[in-house]
């Protein structure tokens, strides 16, 4: 027998899903995460499924994995220490960072700029210039760089070398010579060059994100190898590791050693393609997803069961030219705090938020500032009365009590602050749907909205009121849909070249052909992780914009139509998604900007299995009645046990749909019918 | 005579009472709009200056023309005052005069659309945007010329005219239009997205109206004012002093040898209301260097700088203008007589902030008072044929110091203005014919203080055709101020490199340099003035400084520290350094100008390699 192994490594909990790849048979498993090396965690999780489901973990021939050490490394400011070398006289390039100060009118006064990832002290400038078309102005002066390296190399700092020279996107001799005579003098640190990380334009972006590159890379390596061998020892040699990527593609483990730079998003984008998974099998493929937690809240778009990639990708105050699944978030979850600001009475949420520690006052952890959290307790949402799944108690009294302070402040009653707490946090997370829908030019009301993550399923139905996107769809467990994302996405890798070519005077041949030379590479690539030519398919990018905008569009396609249309396909499906977009075209002026080939492996999809336990009645799903406050008033309501649910029941609102992470709130004029594959779909009751 | 609005149901919009979260949501909502509006032209301008550096401002307005959410402050009460004809549903309205719109813009190059946002036939607010052109036709490209004596030097002027009418697009006027200006395409296409982004916030408003009713979202529009309204009212008594202050700056010269020119204002209180009168100013110059202030923009900056401190999360608007009276003199720099030229007017603008920033200080000079910072925007151009005898004309936006400040050191070479940022010079260089060979911050132009003051940009501009340049900049005879004991920061300056080897500074204010193929500019920007005593820094914090060369060895000294031959602090040298230094200074002054204007005026041939400009010699103009 084959098997899969998905594993997702979140702040609370490894969570992992063993599928059977002839049977399609699953098995999950929830262990603690260990912070302090995640890798322990994922191994007592692999013994404790292996152990449950019975299955010989040397079956198991592949490991899919979704990490957030890059992330942390990142958030917690614990990265690397970097070295950084650039042009000569560019040596300023992080520190005036495009010269932006946040804020609007006066927002200067308050602005406190952040440590660079590569201190001032750790750069050195290379002298060495190539001009805008690639031509060499100033040859490398190889022994000046060798005697400053030297000296940088003497402060004993450097953990990680970052070299980025400007124009390198166009032709990096200089920097790969620069990479040969860095490794014979930091011969054990990894080097990082930015025509390697993001061949693109843009000094300050590019030499952020190889910065950011060097910045996690060796945690990332590290933490990499040493699970390779983990999982070598307990699972047989050549056991196939693969990362999840930012932009939703598996890495191989080599390849995201590398470049980690492309795993800041590994976490989302796991959750992202979980949705797309449940919800392609329910036959859902335009999904708007909406992950809410403790402190955030992450939605995506996905249409026609792909979610869209945008070339940024931003982790707290970092952002770096990295692909990513275009995840938005917005600082509004469950634990965000709500107050009033004395003067003008306003009611505001967030960003602030009690975290863990002190947690919302429900908790009883020495929180009492209100959370949303709270709301949904003094509401009913949570209940108070009756343990679902989680095993933390909830005090409704204290959360009354710290919601009783907006209400006071406010002069209003309870019930009207708590509601109005939900409405606020609401219309925060509807204005993120809103960034990926309509400022896309995508309609809501044409997607499924899904919820999950802690605090989804709670405020699903309410968000789809306002955005009128039906059915609201919670999948099942979803706490493991990031292993779930993990376990079914397919190894993928890319190359890529700045083009920067007009259209107008491009032949289809030459297209094609350079188009044809990264596609090789990216197919090599594939071929080193073991991956045949036969089970590779490879499809192409083109980023075109009309010459001069900033903007740009990706535009896909597969060698195939490329062959069929040519150059016209690029800029036609330009016109029309740029027509979508702004309402309007130009009929010339097309520029590519960039072209890419993506080798994927064709590996077949598990097979797939539908839950449930047919022999439950409605009836026998009931865990209690309980009574929630929603739209003005008391309702009474039904509390059901998602475990027992089954495909065919229908629950009718108002109802709450308790499990082991997640709780799901049907309000009054809404059913929820669960399908084949386990998903709730909340749906209006006329 | 006044603007008359059509509508085919005049059902009059009626004020009912709205919960407070659900003005909350719409404030919300309102907010997302407004940066939706970003969005859209950000993405589909095509002019660097608009989409890479954000020169650009968007604007909600309620039915009345107030300013719901937005930046600058609304001026389509006075312009519908002004604006003699009928607006209708479809209607789009485009100007850049400023003597036409009350100086809504203040320059000709700044183009705004306006939007009626009308809904089943009722009007019901309004979208409006402006957006820095690269063009604007007139003497010199870039629209902007130093020595321009009236406007009609400037380029085109556009009345008050509909862009649109009903909905369809006057195209006979647009290629009138766009056939004035050097660079027609980006024009075409940044006038575009300007009408996109309004268009986009009033589709917004309309959604708003349909999901919580017309009345509900009319009635929630003067609430977020009188929101505004009752939080600048506390901070009006909390900064503002009865006792008038006064506050005196200068911008350095007009371009044509006359200068400094001096801005004089004085704020006090009276009851609730705030006073700010620029009685004092110089009169109008002779140059563009003139900025035609509209006094409600004035309350902007100013409501804007404060309002932060109450509730950061509020959205600002208009709704406190009747808690602030403006006086500014007619026929002064501030408010010139037409047709005197207005092109120039970034660098008054700039220093309005330096006032500004001044008189709300220094009744609390340690938590409030910033030392001085803004030059203004210093502008590059640089137009010519290239090597394919394509016509090319660059616009940069320069950078220098942000100031030392309360909450810390101010950062190095970063902008002063929200939204602004640089454009990569890998993007100038593969689009302009030329290289920029340097990029980097000068050591020591900071101000030292307790808090250093950010360090100006070098930046070195090689020309790789022949072509012409023009320079706009400011802070190159008086200084950038240090306070509470801060040091003044670096002036600017600008040397080119022949090809031939021959060194020449340039003024601050040039326009027509000839420049040939491998000349070299050096572009140098102010740096900002330190905050508080440099002599009790951390002496760490200077070598940390010294070892980012930020600050040299010897520029140290300046705060007192000694830093040894093998790049250490010489701690004993330091203290005694420090101890001899403080006996040896006079009392701090509140603000270190740098000297007396008439000390700094003999001084400046030889310090800055130019000519003193010479007292300006006012001309009474005919108002």
């Amino acid at each position: 027998m084959a098997y899969r192994l998905g594993v997702d490594v979140g702040g609370t909990f490894t969570d992992l899903l063993l599928i059977n790849e002839e049977s399609g048979a699953t098995f999950t498993a929830k262990v603690l995460s260990t912070p302090e090396d995640s890798s322990i965690g994922v191994l007592n999780g692999i013994a404790r499924i292996c152990d449950e489901s019975g299955v010989n973990p040397r079956d198991v021939n592949r490991v899919m994995h979704g990490t957030t050490v890059a992330t942390n490394a990142v958030l917690t400011g614990k990265g690397a220490r970097v070295g950084l070398v650039t042009t000569a006289g560019y040596e300023s390039t992080l520190q005036v960072a495009r010269s932006f100060c946040p804020g609007g009118l006066g927002g200067w006064v308050s602005f406190v700029k952040k440590p660079l990832l590569a201190s001032l002290e750790l750069t050195i400038g290379a002298s060495e210039r190539m001009g805008a078309n690639g031509e060499v102005v100033r040859e490398l002066d190889e022994a000046r760089f060798r005697e400053d390296l030297i000296a940088l190399k003497s402060k004993d700092e450097v953990e990680a070398l970052t070299i980025c020279f400007i124009n390198a996107y166009i032709n990096n001799a200089h920097e790969r010579r620069a990479q040969e005579i860095a490794a014979e003098i930091f011969a054990d640190i990894p080097i990082s060059i930015s025509s390697d990380v993001v061949p693109e334009m843009q000094e300050y972006e590019r030499t952020e994100t190889t910065v950011v590159n060097s910045y996690v890379r060796p945690q990332v390596s590290k933490y990499v190898s040493n699970m390779q061998a983990a999982l070598d020892d307990k699972m047989g040699e050549g056991t196939q590791l693969s990362i999840l990527r930012s932009d939703g593609g598996l890495a191989s483990a080599r390849a995201a050693g590398e470049s980690p730079v492309n795993l800041l998003m590994s976490g989302p984008a796991g959750g992202v393609s979980g949705a797309a998974y449940f919800c392609g099998r329910a036959g859902f493929q335009n999904i708007l997803t909406f992950d809410m937690g403790g402190t955030s809240t992450d939605v995506a778009l996905i249409q026609n069961s792909i979610a869209r990639v945008r070339r940024e990708t931003i982790v707290g105050d970092v952002r770096v030219r990295a692909p990513s699944v275009d995840v938005r978030t917005v600082g509004a979850g469950g634990g965000s705090i709500a107050f009033v600001p004395e003067l003008t009475k306003a009611l505001r949420v967030g960003p602030e938020s009690a975290g863990a520690v002190p947690g919302p006052a429900c908790y009883m952890k020495g929180g009492e500032l209100p959370t949303v959290c709270d709301a949904n307790v003094v509401l009913g949402y949570l209940p108070s009365d009756v343990q679902l799944g989680g095993s933390m108690e909830i005090n409704r009294e204290a959360s009354v009590a710290a919601v009783q302070q907006i209400a006071d402040a406010c002069g209003i009653e309870l019930m009207e602050a708590a509601e109005g707490i939900i409405k606020i946090v609401n219309e925060s997370m509807f204005g993120a749907l809103r960034l990926v829908s309509v400022e896309q030019g995508y309609d809501p009301r044409d997607f499924a909205l899904v919820g999950f993550g802690g605090a989804g399923p709670l405020h699903a139905n309410a968000l789809a009121i306002l955005s009128d996107s039906w059915p609201v769809i919670v999948p099942p467990g979803p706490g493991v849909l990031c292993a779930y994302g993990d376990a079914t996405t397919q190894v993928q890798d890319e190359t890529a070249r700045t083009y920067l070519t007009m259209t107008a005077g491009l032949s289809d041949e030459t297209l094609s052909a350079d188009l044809e030379e990264l596609a090789s590479k990216a197919a090599d690539s594939l071929l080193a992780d073991g991956i045949k030519t036969a089970d590779q398919r490879i499809s192409y990018q083109a980023d075109l914009r009309y010459a001069g905008q900033a903007f740009q569009i990706t535009v896909d396609f597969t060698p195939e139509e490329l062959a069929a249309r040519g150059v016209a396909l690029l800029t036609e499906t330009f016109d029309a998604e740029h027509e979508q977009l702004f309402t309007f075209k130009l009929d010339d002026g097309h520029e590519i900007l960039m072209i890419r080939a993506v080798a994927r492996a064709t590996a077949k999809a598990p097979a797939e299995q539908t839950v449930g336990d047919a022999s439950a009645s409605l009836e026998g799903c009931v865990v209690q009645d309980t009574e929630f406050y929603y739209d003005g008033s008391w309702h009474k309501a039904t509390i059901y046990d998602r475990s027992k649910l089954h495909a065919g029941l229908v629950v009718p609102g108002p109802a709450i749909v308790g499990e082991m992470d997640s709780t799901t709130v049907i309000l009054p004029g809404f059913v929820a019918t669960i399908d084949e594959v386990g998903n709730l779909l909340i749906n209006s009751a006329r | 005579m006044t603007a008359r609005l059509i509508e085919t149901n005049t059902k009059p919009l009626e004020k009912i009472d709205v919960d407070g979260v659900t003005v909350d949501i719409i404030e919300n909502a309102l907010r997302n709009a407004r940066e939706e509006m970003d969005a859209v032209l950000f993405r589909t301008a095509m002019s660097p200056g608009i989409r890479e550096q954000g020169d650009c401002f968007p604007m909600i307005a309620n039915k009345r023309g107030k300013m719901v959410v937005g930046q600058f402050g609304s001026f389509i009460g006075p312009f519908l005052e002004a604006y003699d004809a009928e607006i209708e549903e479809g209607d789009v309205i485009l100007t850049n005069d400023p003597y036409m719109c009350n100086a809504a813009v203040s320059h000709l190059p700044d183009w705004v659309v306006l939007v009626p946002v009308f809904k089943n036939g009722r009007h019901i607010a309004w979208s409006a945007m402006f957006g820095h052109m690269s063009d604007n036709g007139g003497m010199v490209p870039g629209s902007i010329p130093i020595e321009a004596t009236t406007i009609y030097q400037e380029g085109i002027r556009i009345p008050p005219t509909k862009l649109y009418k009903k909905g369809v697009l006057q195209s006979d006027l647009l290629e009138l239009i766009l056939h004035n200006v050097r660079t027609p395409q980006w024009n075409r296409f940044d006038l575009n997205a300007l009408v996109a982004a309004c268009n986009t916030a009033a589709k917004r408003c309309v959604e708003l109206a349909d999901r919580f009713g017309d009345d509900v979202l009319y009635s929630t529009m003067d609430i977020m004012l009188q929101r505004n309204f009752d939080a600048m009212k506390h901070i009006i008594q909390m900064f503002i002093p009865e006792e008038p202050r006064e506050f005196v700056d200068y911008i350095c010269d007009d371009g044509m040898g006359m200068g400094p020119y001096k801005i004089k204002c004085k704020m006090w209180r009276e009851g609730s209301i705030a006073h700010f009168d620029f009685d004092g100013t110089d009169p109008q110059a002779q140059s563009s260097v003139n900025f035609y202030l509209n006094e409600d923009m004035f309350k902007m900056f100013f409501g804007s700088f404060t309002i932060n401190v109450v509730d950061p999360q509020i959205v600002f608007n208009d709704g406190f203008y009747d808690l602030v009276k403006v006086n500014i003199p007619q026929g002064t720099l501030l408010k010139p007589n037409f047709p005197a030229a207005l092109s120039g007017r970034t660098h008054a603008l700039g220093r309005i902030f330096d006032v500004l920033g001044a008189l709300l200080g220094m009744g609390a000079p340690e938590d409030m008072l910033n030392a001085a910072g803004f030059s203004d925007s210093p502008h590059l151009f640089y137009s010519g044929y290239d090597d394919n005898g394509e016509w090319f004309q660059l616009f940069q936006i320069g950078f220098g110091g942000v100031p030392g400040r309360p909450v810390g050191d101010g950062p190095d070479g970063h902008s002063l203005w929200p939204g602004f940022t640089n454009v990569p010079n890998e993007f100038i260089e593969s689009y302009f014919p030329l290289r920029i060979e340097r990029y980097e911050t000068i050591p020591d132009s900071g101000g030292a203080g307790l808090h250093r003051g950010g360090n100006g940009l070098s930046v070195a501009y090689r020309f790789l055709c022949d072509g012409d340049i023009g320079i706009h900049d400011e802070r190159w005879l008086t200084y950038p101020w240090g306070v509470l004991g801060g040091d003044t920061g670096l002036r600017s300056t600008k040397r080119i490199v022949r090809a031939d080897g021959s060194e020449q500074w340039l003024p601050a204010k040039a326009e027509g340099i000839k420049v040939k193929k491998g000349d070299l500019l050096y572009f140098n920007t102010w740096g900002g003035g330190g905050w508080g005593d440099p002599y009790n820094r951390d002496p760490q914090l200077v070598m940390d400084d010294v070892n980012r060369r930020l600050v040299t060895s010897q520029g140290a000294l300046r705060y007192g520290v000694v830093i040894t031959d093998n790049g250490t602090v010489d701690l004993d040298a330091t203290s005694a350094l420090r101890a001899d230094l403080k006996s040896k200074r006079e009392d701090i002054p509140m603000f270190n100008h740098g000297g007396e204007l008439e000390d700094i005026r003999a001084r400046c041939e030889a310090e800055t390699h130019l000519p003193a400009p010479v007292q300006p010699e006012f001309v009474v103009a005919r108002a």
